[in-house]
């Protein structure tokens, strides 16, 4: 197990390191000078360069990139061109939003897809089953911003149950913050839903079919009880991976959702960062969040190796 | 043939028709504003109403569905282009340090939040069809390399191959007379699925202003020109968002009939 962690260890960082090059790349060949586009077209030269300097854009890509990685190593993540306040504050202050409303929205996912999941294949082929699998075909079609949309015009602005966008705080107390992330959270949990109780219901049908759920009919526990005690605990693996994937994803992905309910994310950080081409701030947040896909991924790895050992001599 | 290929198949059909048809006729010019009719509901002039401009929403939805299937379908074809031969490659040399880097050079991409890096291409390199295809049509690479990888690598291990190899054919040669034939009909049910995926990718880029350009109708722009109007013309946000569900529902149903359809066993299990 050790041997096996080192060496997934080694390849985590070297896949972080490979992804902070592409990325500062990506970034440094955008065409847009940050300096003039905060001065304006009308700008001085010299004010230009003063700033440039200030900015420390004058300095070479190849050292700027080495203080960047090396400030983030120490959790630095530099000062935000725009704002003049240090990128991690920006990002820890946004991160009070985008955190819980992905919490929020993978445990409604996971609620929804489990039962949903579990119903549709002990019911295999049954009218319940080709409900549930015809409801997950349009949970999939469906664009979250646009089903989002749907729920301002139901829950907010016809029945009033809910703010149409906004995002009340964490210092008016913990009911209005969570009614103000409930509609994002369901906007973006009906996907992942669809897609958590698809993975759900084949992988439960897959161990359905092993011998040991034979054995364990065999001697005595009736479908419902060899479902439960033996089936989903084996079909958890690849839904475990699903639900590991999709919370990287929420946390990224909800950037679109923030747009339309106007929450102040990272999400939203990020879109207005590249518009006022603050390219310090979308740097650190685009590696935060390759950062956190990576990290999830070896922890899912390092999961399975600990729950199925054949993994370990594969790799 | 299944029900979810034939209703899959003539859901895509009507959208794809809808667009060909855009090219010869539409029932109103899609540019033409006309102020006193604006914010009709759907009525027997206007078959789907008119939006905040007064133009023709069936006509607009009939241009915008070029729109989406030009942009998902051109970024399917940049995947499939780099990403096949990729996975042919790396199964054909497995285990070596080409196919690791290959392979690891896809984890890195799926590790990228793909939104993210959709908008920061198009912020940077401008808003646009063409932007949003490449921003798309890159995160369908390593897809169509693993797929491609992934299928190609239990192909190797069999008999017909093995002769092949013996008949000097060389690694490139069998991959293209060889394998790919017979990883097409995966490749063609993935396919479908990455287009479902690029269509709603479209109109999430749109959506935020980084897709097509105006007076080019889209139906991800269509929906945020709704978004404030939503209120009192709900018709606005609901008809661009069906024929975005009707197009992805189709496409996705398909996928899914074809992958019944052109796997032997499951069709040899139902008959």
């Amino acid at each position: 197990m050790l041997r096996y962690t080192l060496k997934r260890l080694l390849s985590l960082t070297l896949s972080l390191a490979v992804a902070s090059m592409v990325i500062f790349a990506v970034i440094e060949v955008a065409p847009g000078d940050p300096a003039s586009f905060m001065l304006g077209v009308n700008a001085q030269p010299d004010t230009l360069a003063a700033l440039r300097t200030e900015l420390g854009l004058d300095v070479p890509k190849t050292e700027r990139y080495l203080t960047w990685v090396g400030g983030m190593l120490t959790g630095d993540f530099g000062t935000s061109y725009t704002y003049r306040t240090p990128v991690s504050q920006m990002i820890a202050d946004r991160m009070w939003v985008s955190l819980p409303l992905a919490l929020y929205a993978l445990t409604l996912s996971t609620l929804i897809a489990f039962p949903a999941g579990i119903y549709a294949a002990s019911r295999r082929g049954k009218p319940g089953d080709i409900a549930v699998m015809g409801a997950t075909q349009l949970g999939v079609a469906v664009p979250n911003f646009w089903f989002a949309m749907m729920l301002v015009l139901v829950f907010a602005i016809n029945l009033r149950w809910f703010n149409a966008g906004g995002f009340a705080g964490w210092d008016k107390g913990f009911g209005p913050a969570m009614q103000s992330l409930t509609l994002p959270a369901i906007a973006l949990a009906l996907p992942q839903a669809a897609i958590l109780a698809r993975v759900m219901r084949s992988a439960l049908l897959d161990v359905l079919g092993e011998d040991f759920m034979r054995t364990a009919r065999a001697k005595g526990l009736s479908r419902r009880q060899a479902l439960w005690r033996h089936g989903l605990r084996n079909a958890l693996i690849p839904v475990l991976t699903i639900i590991g994937l999709q919370f990287s994803f929420l946390l990224a992905g909800s950037i679109i959702i923030e747009q339309v309910f106007y929450l102040p994310g990272l999400g939203r950080l990020v879109f207005q960062a590249i518009s006022s081409r603050d390219l310090i701030v979308v740097e650190s947040v685009v590696m935060l969040l390759v950062f956190a896909v990576i990290v999830v991924n070896f922890v899912v790895d390092l999961a399975y190796a600990a729950v199925d050992p054949r993994l370990k001599s594969r790799t | 043939m299944s029900r979810n290929l034939i209703l899959g198949t003539a859901l895509s059909s009507l959208v794809v028709l809808a667009a060909v048809l855009s090219f010869l006729w539409t029932p109103y010019d899609h540019t033409a504003l006309d102020i006193p009719n604006k914010l009709q509901p759907p009525n027997a002039t206007h078959w789907l109403g008119t939006d905040h401009f007064g133009r023709d929403m069936l006509s607009m939805i009939m241009v915008g569905a070029r729109t989406s299937i030009a942009v998902a379908l051109v970024a399917v074809g940049i995947g499939m282009t780099a990403g096949i031969p990729l996975g042919l490659t790396a199964a054909a040399r497995k285990g070596m340090w080409l196919d690791e880097l290959i392979m690891r050079g896809n984890d890195l991409v799926f590790a990228f939040p793909s939104l993210v890096i959709a908008i920061l291409i198009t912020a940077i390199f401008g808003a646009g069809a063409i932007n949003a295809i490449i921003a798309i049509g890159i995160f369908n690479i390593p897809v169509f390399a693993r797929i491609t990888r992934g299928a190609a690598l239990s192909l190797w291990e069999r008999e017909f191959i093995m002769a092949a190899r013996v008949a000097g054919k060389g690694a490139a040669r069998i991959s293209a007379e060889h394998i790919l034939p017979n990883v097409a009909n995966l490749l063609i049910v993935q396919g479908t699925i990455q287009f479902s995926l690029g269509i709603l990718a479209e109109a999430g880029l749109s959506y935020v202003g980084l897709g097509a350009q105006p007076p080019t109708p889209s139906w991800g722009r269509m929906l945020a020109d709704a978004q404030t109007m939503v209120s009192f013309a709900p018709h606005l946000a609901l008809i661009p968002g069906c024929a975005i569900i009707l197009t992805v529902l189709g496409l996705n149903l398909m996928g899914d009939g074809l992958r019944d359809w052109l796997d032997p066993r499951i069709r040899v299990a139902r008959t």
